[in-house]
């Protein structure tokens, strides 16, 4: 590694958070609920030759696509910095989830109950990779259908997985997210050091 | 190479617009090159100018990313501010950092979660929010 420590820059410390979701669920909605910055975009572009294919016809099946990702950043400290990464939805980009995940402090799986099955990609990803995650239900103009424990029972994550209401709008509610996001993963950090 | 290529073009509505995405593609930025030379960059290492403007520095693009880490900022903010796709940026970067220009500061390894204090810090940091 070129890993450099300069004595004059004060670089903190980066964590990452995902948030996961179905398209629509409003990932970039909670991200820019929350973040100091207007979501920012960034962009990467892909060559998906053959992809979950047996590519044997070579460069007429190469198409190149761009994926985008929206993300925004909370300043916690002058040396710890928050970011917030708003997953691609569409499920072909496993991939690169892979990147995003990668030392990621935890996700939030974001789901809505018009399309509930939109969120078993995002539960089945995290829960093989032992990434912690939390379930934010959105809900939209106060659409209250169900409560937390219906949803839990509906996407059948264990008993040690938060389930909560949100409204990715409102400020206040994405902190509450987060901060159940950060304290699950105390909990775990805690249970799996001896004492 | 000063040909304009416009040359002989008849006079008429652009087709070149902002729709048609952009006349160069990105890669040329690049050389075509397409994966980082030496080492990669996560989306938050944090990068950092050793240098102000170089005279001698190969792009626009080179110059520009030098310009916004004049403070420390993350590769995922530079990719989005200079508006390039993050796999063109990261072999820029690889450019910068073996020409010495500028410095990476890396998240923690990656197979291990943060520790009890500053998972505490967060949850603090983000009360106060």
């Amino acid at each position: 590694m070129d890993s450099v420590r300069s004595e004059t820059a004060p670089v903190p410390q980066a964590l990452k958070i995902l948030v996961a979701g179905g398209f629509g669920a409003g990932k970039t909605t909670l991200v820019g609920a929350v973040s100091e910055i207007a979501p920012l975009r960034t962009e990467e572009v892909l060559t998906t030759a053959g992809v979950g294919t047996d590519d044997t016809t070579g460069v007429a099946t190469k198409t190149t696509t761009t994926v985008a990702m929206d993300f925004g950043r909370i300043t916690i400290n002058p040396s710890l910095v928050l970011y917030l990464f708003g997953t691609p939805g569409q499920n072909r980009f496993w991939f690169l989830w892979d990147e995003l995940a990668t030392g990621a402090l935890g996700a939030v799986v974001l789901a809505d109950t018009r399309r509930l099955a939109d969120s078993f990609a995002a539960i089945d990803y995290f829960e093989q990779r032992n990434t912690p995650f939390v379930i934010a239900v959105n809900c939209f103009d106060n659409d209250q259908r169900y409560t937390a424990e219906q949803v839990r029972e509906a996407l059948d994550v264990d008993g040690h997985v938060p389930v909560l209401l949100t409204d990715a709008r409102d400020r206040m509610s994405v902190k509450n997210v987060l901060i159940t996001l950060v304290e699950h993963v105390l909990t775990m950090v805690r249970s799996s050091v001896p004492a | 190479m000063s040909t304009d290529p416009l040359d002989g073009v008849e006079e008429g509505p652009a087709w070149w617009d902002h729709e048609a995405g952009p006349v160069v593609r990105p890669y040329m930025v690049t050389g075509g090159r397409v994966r980082p030379v030496t080492v990669d960059f996560d989306l938050i290492t944090y990068l950092v100018a050793t240098a102000t403007l170089a005279a001698d520095t190969p792009s626009p693009e080179h110059q520009a990313i030098l310009a916004l880490t004049q403070e420390p900022r993350a590769v995922a903010e530079v990719a989005s501010r200079v508006d390039l796709p993050l796999g063109v940026v990261r072999v820029l970067l690889c450019d910068l950092l073996s020409d010495g220009l500028i410095a990476r500061y890396d998240p923690p390894p990656t197979d291990h979660l943060p520790n009890v204090e500053t998972l505490q810090a967060v949850i603090h940091g983000l009360r106060a929010l």
